[in-house]
């Protein structure tokens, strides 16, 4: 689902790699931890994936598709394949919880009766049944994630990737939020998550991939937040 | 979906940035107002031209019995001194000037006289010998006036020769000049229009930041994301051209077609349908306007 050969991304000129020949490939359905210091180079390959940045050298491949030679305008179509989820919810503080979702969809051209199915659906599944009148500012941290969860997830992507996604939230909530992934996981999504949150990485015992200073250093199915070397 | 999905973005960004709205509308109404007022001077003077220069003459006026022109101290011009300048008219050196040469005798000018000013009193005591006889000289090249001014100006017989351009020559330059100072104060506030949209196109994509955003985030296509700016650019600008065309109509009917048209008869006046013809060039003028500001500037906020 995600191939990475080789991939090296320098963002100045001169400055030490975000990313240092990374080759790794995450399998359809799978279920990835991102772990490593602070720096080390895992929004960098987030933001590869979705193309938010183009490597500096080596390549990437995503569903497929060689995003080196993808061409500019292909790239909202690749996007839509790809949910994302990020540490700061980014919703639109004057739509309601329904409308931000809907929005995903709006915006890429679904028909409204699409929508009008698709996003209760969705609101249900991230459980927000009942809350869709609400603006982000009258839900709490988790349930502003779950509908930043249910926006990424709303078009049924291949894949969701999250850029620490509990990193605002109390242990207890995140759990719930690790739960909702969890489950997104099990309809077949390949979800890759950025975190420093060691003890959800060490509940859930998934595949681990270490980054240190942009270099791969672990790779380790069913592992740990510590490394174990 | 879509359609009504644009609309109500376009409509929240129009209302967000209210003011800047409505100050883009100002400026193109302003400025196209100039554009318009510029091209109509131009039709009014293509107008003229055709109008005049087709049937513009050069007369030369005999001498009538009572000149004080040096070259009528022997009186009435005679048959004879006539006869020469007709013969000299229709000679090889002037051929290929001269059109066509029609002698209009004092008779024929009392005719001519008493039609134009039937309605006028004092026309009735005019007489045939208080006019003068004339060669009406009709030019291949009315450019080509001084060639036949040179050669009868100071001729014995010969009061005047005027050509009508002369009469018309002035006017039509001090329209051209009205039109160029038109233009240039066009090209200064198109100027201020495309850094004003540009700006207002700027602000309300960082307004919007957020939203587009999500949309890259979520696929949205390029042109998705910026139609909405795009849009409202041209709308404003559109609507400002719109008020310009209005202004420029109620400035031809009351101040050309009511006003001027009744103060100075011996001008064609373009008409109101004048505007409608370049009404077209304003509006494309306005979005191509806004469409150069919102290229400029979207390409530079909205990048995927
Ligand atoms: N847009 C950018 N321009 C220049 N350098 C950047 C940019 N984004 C990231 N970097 C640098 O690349 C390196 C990796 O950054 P990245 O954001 O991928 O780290 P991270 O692992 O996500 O860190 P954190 O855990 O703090 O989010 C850092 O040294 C950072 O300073
Ligand atoms: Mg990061």
């Amino acid at each position: 689902m995600i191939r990475f050969e080789n991939v090296t991304k320098v963002y100045a000129r001169g400055a030490r790699p975000a990313l240092d020949a990374v080759d790794l490939e995450v399998e359809r359905g799978e279920f990835v931890f991102l772990v490593g210091a602070s720096g080390s180079g895992k929004s960098t390959f987030l933001r590869l994936v979705l193309r938010e940045e183009r490597p500096t050298a080596g390549k990437v491949f995503v569903a497929g598709r060689d995003l080196s030679t993808l061409s500019t305008w292909k790239v909202p179509h690749l996007r839509r394949q790809i949910g994302a989820v990020f540490q700061d919810f980014r919703l639109l503080p004057n739509k309601t919880v329904f409308e931000n979702v809907a929005f995903a969809l709006q915006v890429i051209g679904k028909p409204r009766h699409h929508i009008m199915t698709t996003v209760p659906d969705t609101l249900e599944l991230v459980g927000l049944g009942g809350k869709e009148k609400r603006r982000p500012h009258e839900l709490s941290g988790g349930e502003q994630q779950r509908v930043a969860i249910a926006r990424a997830f709303v078009n049924r992507p291949s894949i969701l990737l999250c850029d620490e996604p509990t990193g605002n939230l109390d242990p207890t909530t995140s759990v719930g939020i690790m739960r909702l992934l969890d489950r997104i996981n099990r309809t077949g999504t390949t979800v890759v998550m950025a975190t420093h949150d060691d003890e959800i990485v060490d509940q859930m015992r998934k595949r681990v991939i270490e980054l240190d200073n942009g270099q791969l250093v672990r790779d380790q199915s069913r592992g740990v937040y510590g490394s174990t070397r | 979906m879509r359609l009504q999905f644009i609309l109500s973005e376009i409509g929240l960004g129009l209302r967000r940035n209210l003011s800047m709205t409505i100050s883009v509308v100002l400026v193109t109404f302003v400025s196209l107002t100039f554009v318009g007022a510029a091209g109509l001077l131009q039709l009014q003077i293509d107008q003229m031209k055709d109008d005049w220069y087709d049937k513009v003459e050069v007369s030369i006026f005999l001498c009538p019995s009572d000149s004080d022109a040096p070259t009528c101290v022997g009186g009435e011009a005679t048959a004879d001194q006539t006869e020469a300048l007709r013969e000299q008219l229709e000679s090889e050196a002037l051929e290929p000037y001269v059109e066509q040469v029609f002698y209009e005798s004092k008779d024929d000018a009392y005719v001519a006289f008493q039609e134009r000013f039937a309605d006028e009193w004092w026309a009735q005591g005019v007489t045939a010998d208080q006019l003068q006889a004339s060669f009406r000289v009709a030019l291949v090249d009315p450019e080509q006036y001084q060639v036949v001014s040179d050669a009868f100006t100071g001729v014995t017989g010969v009061e005047e020769v005027r050509d009508q351009r002369q009469v018309i020559e002035p006017l039509i330059l001090v329209l051209n000049r009205s039109s160029l100072v038109a233009a240039g104060l066009a090209a200064v506030m198109l100027l201020a229009a495309v850094l004003l949209i540009t700006t207002t196109i700027r602000l309300s994509a960082m307004s919007r930041r957020r939203e587009t955003g999500i949309m890259r985030l979520v696929g949205a296509s390029n042109l998705f994301i910026q139609l909405p700016f795009m849009l409202e650019g041209a709308i404003a600008a559109t609507i400002g051209a719109a008020l310009s065309v209005a202004g420029l109509w109620f400035g031809v009917r009351y101040l050309v077609e009511d006003w001027l048209a009744g103060e100075v008869q011996f001008v064609q006046y373009i008409g109101t349908d004048a505007v409608w013809t370049i009404a077209p060039i304003l509006l494309v003028v306005a979005i191509g306007l806004a469409a150069v500001s919102s290229v400029v500037t979207l390409s530079r906020y909205t990048k995927v």
